[in-house]
């Protein structure tokens, strides 16, 4: 190693890191490091006047390794991998030391503890870099299909994008039809576009495009693979009907004596049959047996959807089928759930016969919807004089979820207008801050109070049927603080609507790992960066859009999805792609068996060679995530890369002893003292 | 240097150890007639009436192999180490407890003061009144009594002095003590620092058929009767053959008893605790910290079985030590508070 010639570049990140870190301190004391050859500060490291001083060094002092104490290599490691590669050197000898939020940003109050910790992070990456090894990236095709899971307005949209652009996309939906929530919605704020009509045509054009194969009523069940090669395998359940010879005429479920609540696309408020199609704009047009409630099934005899089909395409033998498909890229767009207002009693949903969800009453003003478009109570025919609207409820709330579910008080002003229209009633929004802030939606707002909407400030206490003054007999009372007048306020209303907040899919946790990408403890799916890559996923080829990602509105949700399509046509485009090489290798001489790291493997890439009574990695399946190099119990599997030499070398060099005399003692193992 | 009859000059000593390893030796049957016709034996107290004087009065280097068992827990064993160190050629540790500390070792969960009250005031069988209790001098009418001062921790016998060959096992199986005897013999010996034996797991000598593994709980063995076929692990029987070095022939598993790890970590381990805990959280079946804390709490003792034989030896080395009426003692063991999640206002 004695020719070994280390290169330390220490950023300032402008005032990010020097405003904490004594970066010149910490280039100089570098300077004297073990098989240091240069150590140099530099005010931006990742300007281009910064990479032109590393590569000029690479080149000139003959430098075998770089290390740049910077910020995180989340951010800039792709940047200096291709310096060093620029200047002719394995970019896998360049090494990062995160000296800004590893030691600027969390030690701000005190200068010299976070120049000595910058210091032992410098220390650890040195040691560290002489002991990397070089690697070369494997190159693999990319397929063209497209995996799209979600059929909601986002999933439609970059399904629609890729397609257009002439590349196949399978998009795979767990409901009968594709559509998602936007289908439940009557209008759509701020305009009032009629949200089936903007909607339907894209349906259309989903079910019908030459590129797009639809998968609905299907699952995905595993994921395989890496960027450019994903093995999916999709459980197409049995719709119990042969698409193949159904119309969609609807003499089926028009015959079906099955009447079940229709807890999905009606949200509760109306019913469907046993057979059925969820709605009538549905795409694909065939309906779907629902075993659970048809009384074939059930009890044995009925059967009466078959006796009426004109076509015969009743199949009560029809099975599950599973489909594996072979995919470049996956989207996902798997939406999201509403909050069960159950959850806060004191607003009565569920005991309050008149306590209505938004969902609810988004099919309620629906003229396909089962009052067509009635605003009633749940009486079915009595209009409601006055109209509560209560915001936030399930959002912005520690007891449940902090954070703004976004779409909620657009669509509460949105209410109001429909209300306003159908029924003249009053109506009062109860709301805790009115968020009205991308464009035309504060003139939405000031359209809706010129309306004649109450504006309450105050977040509801509790909803009410017990009577306490005269004019609340028969009413339910709305109990707030009006914070704007600093009074509390009894409000009897016929109709209360909670507009419940967004929530992850039940199953938001599963899918995730289903994947292999990261989720938020709330069960948001993490996009890669906040700012700069919103749709791409920590794990390349797989992206992300619309509300699983976080609560937003269908603007949002298609700006998303056409962002993902984006990302995957340029994926498309370059053919091929570099895959980093890091990757879990066992000596299959000193691996005894045990298959332990067998179950460990989070992507299947482990193989028991039975004939030879060792495990084997398939790198090409392998991520290098290293689950399985910590758990081999003979440590015989390696992580490239991160190699057991390099980290224990790393955790030597972090334990410099950056304050003694000298520099660079190591601190003497620790002895138990013997007491004589 | 040879000795007057020409042969190479050997040497075996006991340490803080059982004599088991004393017993190994022996079990090399016929074998021993070949050491003996192939060695001088110049220094073996537990079997030939040499004097530690006899070692001193030794030039340095005289010796040509030591094999040196037994752990280093007392002055008198850390002298015998440095002598022996210092007159030997060639120093072999020589079974467990010089490797890696072995029961002997386990005492590091605890500390002097600890022992010396319980073994002579505490234990249910001790009738001491007065607290009497070893002393380093002792004035008797012939004179002065000397005892070996007892230490706080146990360490290996490289932890003291330099060691050129390792001969793991509790004891060495009489095959690897052979196959050393014969290295030294035929002047074969792999290069300085080596562990003789094989590199890999227990596993790989083990004949039971094995499959992927998920624990949901843990067995004693008075608890099941294991299928005679089947991994041990697999039915919850604590097994660490999983991390422990090859050349045992896979003895215990191969009679229904998981492996207790004497053979010590395979090859390039530092620390098989740490390996196990590893391995063996990572084939726990279980979702919630509860599950995991269910499944774990079928496991009595588990610092007794990740570090049976190597707590010495291991990162861990010992309790912590802290001090008490100005002496260092052992922190008792803290039940660690269990994080909640932050709870909302």
């Amino acid at each position: 190693m004695t020719e070994e010639r280390v290169g330390v570049y220490v950023c300032h990140c402008g005032h990010n890191i020097a405003g904490t870190v004594d970066v010149e301190a910490v280039a100089q004391w570098a300077q004297t490091l073990p098989y240091v050859a240069v150590a140099r500060d530099y005010r931006f490291m990742c300007s281009s006047l910064g990479q032109e001083l590393i590569e000029k060094d690479i080149k000139e002092l003959g430098l075998t390794r770089v290390v740049v104490a910077a910020c995180s290599p989340h951010m800039h490691e792709p940047t200096f991998r291709g310096v060093s590669a620029r200047a002719g050197l394995n970019p896998y000898l360049m090494e990062m030391a995160n000296i800004r939020e590893h030691a600027s940003w969390v030690h701000r109050d005190d200068m010299a503890a976070a120049t000595d910790k910058a210091k032992a992070l410098v220390a650890g990456a040195v040691r560290r870099a002489l002991e990397l090894k070089p690697l070369e990236p494997f190159k693999a095709a990319i397929k063209e299909t497209t995996l799209v899971v979600g059929g909601g307005i986002a999933g439609i949209t970059a399904a629609l994008e890729i397609a257009n652009a002439g590349y196949p996309v399978v998009m795979v939906e767990r409901e009968p039809s594709i559509g998602g929530h936007m289908a439940q919605l009557d209008k759509t704020f701020p305009t009032l576009d009629c949200s089936a009509c903007i909607l339907t045509p894209k349906m259309f054009d989903v079910g019908t495009h030459p590129n797009i194969t639809l998968l609905t009523y299907s699952e995905v069940e595993q994921v395989d693979g890496y960027v450019g090669n994903f093995t999916v395998r999709v459980r197409k359940k049995a719709r119990k009907i042969n698409t193949d010879v159904c119309t969609g005429c609807g003499d089926c479920w028009s015959r079906c004596p099955a009447k079940v609540v229709d807890e999905v696309f009606e949200a509760g408020l109306g019913y469907r049959t046993a057979v059925y199609r969820p709605f009538p704009q549905a795409v694909p047009k065939y309906p779907v047996i629902d075993v659970e409630s048809c009384i074939y099934f059930q009890k044995g005899t009925c059967r009466a959807c078959e006796k009426f089909c004109p076509t015969g395409a009743i199949s009560f033998d029809q099975e599950d089928e599973v489909i594996v498909l072979s995919v470049g890229n996956i989207v996902l767009a798997t939406g999201y759930k509403t909050f069960d207002p159950r959850q806060i009693p004191q607003y009565g949903y569920g005991r309050l016969a008149n306590v209505f969800t938004s969902m609810e009453f988004e099919r309620m003003v629906n003229a396909a919807g089962p009052t067509g478009g009635k605003v009633v109570l749940r009486d079915g025919v009595t209009t409601p004089k006055s109209v509560g609207i209560i915001h936030c409820v399930g959002s912005r709330d520690h007891r449940f979820n902090r954070y703004c579910s976004a779409t909620c008080c657009m669509a509460a002003l949105k209410f109001s207008h429909l209300v306003k229209e159908r029924t003249n009633a009053e109506v009062y929004q109860f709301y805790i801050d009115m968020r009205a802030s991308f464009k035309d939606y504060e003139e939405f707002y000031v359209r809706i109070l010129d309306e004649g909407a109450h504006m309450v400030r105050g977040r509801v206490a509790e909803v009410t049927d017990a009577a306490r003054q005269p004019g609340e007999e028969g009413k339910l009372i709305i109990q707030v603080e009006d914070t704007l007048i600093g009074r509390q306020r009894r409000i009897p209303v016929d109709m209360v609507i909670l507009m419940v907040g967004m929530e992850p899919q039940e199953d938001a946790v599963e899918i995730s790992h289903l994947f292999g990408i990261g989720c938020s403890t709330a069960g948001f799916f993490t996009e890669r960066h906040p700012k700069l890559d919103p749709v791409a996923t920590m794990t390349d080829g797989i992206f992300i859009c619309g509300a699983c990602q976080g609560p937003k509105d269908i603007p949002e949700s298609v700006g998303q999805g056409a962002a993902t399509a984006a990302r995957v046509l340029s994926l498309i485009g370059q053919k091929e792609v570099e895959i980093e090489p890091i990757r879990a290798q066992i000596d299959e001489s000193r691996c005894s068996g045990c298959r332990v790291c067998n179950t460990m493997c989070p992507y299947s890439a482990i193989d028991y060679i039975e004939e030879l009574g060792v495990s084997r990695v398939n790198p090409a399946l392998c991520k290098g995530c290293g689950t399985c190099v910590a758990a081999c119990p003979s440590q015989v599997i390696t992580g490239q890369h991160f190699t057991y030499e390099a980290i224990m070398a790393q955790i030597e060099g972090l334990l410099y002893d950056v304050r003694s005399g000298n520099g660079h003692k190591t601190v003497a193992e620790p002895q138990p003292v013997e007491v004589a | 240097m040879a000795s007057t009859n020409g042969k190479p000059k050997l040497a075996l000593y006991w340490a803080s150890s059982c004599g088991g390893c004393e017993i190994a030796v022996l079990a090399i049957h016929e074998k021993l007639l070949e050491v003996a016709e192939a060695f001088d034996v110049v220094f073996w107290p537990c079997a030939m009436d040499f004097k530690q004087a006899e070692v001193e009065a030794m030039a340095d280097g005289e010796i040509d192999v030591c094999l040196f068992n037994g752990a280093i827990r007392n002055d008198h064993n850390a002298h015998m180490a440095h002598l022996l160190r210092q007159k030997s050629k060639v120093l072999v540790a020589f079974g467990s407890c010089a490797n890696e500390g072995c029961m002997p070792g386990l005492a590091n969960f605890t500390d002097r003061e600890h022992i010396l009250r319980f073994i002579y005031q505490e234990s249910p069988s001790t009738d001491n009144p007065q607290g009497v209790r070893p002393q380093l001098r002792t004035e008797v009418p012939e004179g002065t009594l000397e005892l070996p001062d007892f230490w706080n921790t146990v360490k290996t016998l490289d932890q003291v002095v330099p060691v050129d060959y390792y001969l793991p096992g509790c004891p060495p199986e009489a095959k690897w003590v052979a196959a050393a005897v014969d290295a030294i013999v035929t002047n074969k010996l792999p290069p300085p620092g080596s562990v003789i034996g094989m590199d890999v797991a227990v596993c790989d000598e083990c004949p039971r058929k094995r499959d992927v593994k998920k624990i949901t709980r843990f067995y004693r063995p008075y608890e099941i009767v294991p299928d005679p076929e089947i991994c041990l692990l697999e039915q919850g029987l604590f097994c660490a053959g999983i991390a422990t070095r090859a050349g045992c022939g896979a003895l215990c598993p191969s009679v229904n008893m998981g492996c207790r790890g004497c053979y010590g970590p395979v090859e390039g381990v530092e620390d098989i605790g740490a390996r196990l805990i590893s391995a063996i959280g990572s084939i726990i079946e279980a979702k919630t910290p509860e599950e995991i804390d269910a499944v774990l709490d079928t496991l009595p003792d588990p610092a007794g079985y990740f570090y049976r034989f190597s707590l010495a030896r291991s990162f861990l080395r010992r309790t912590r030590m802290g001090q008490q009426d100005g002496r260092r003692v052992a922190e008792p063991i803290a039940e660690v508070p269990r994080l909640e999640p932050e709870l909302a206002d």
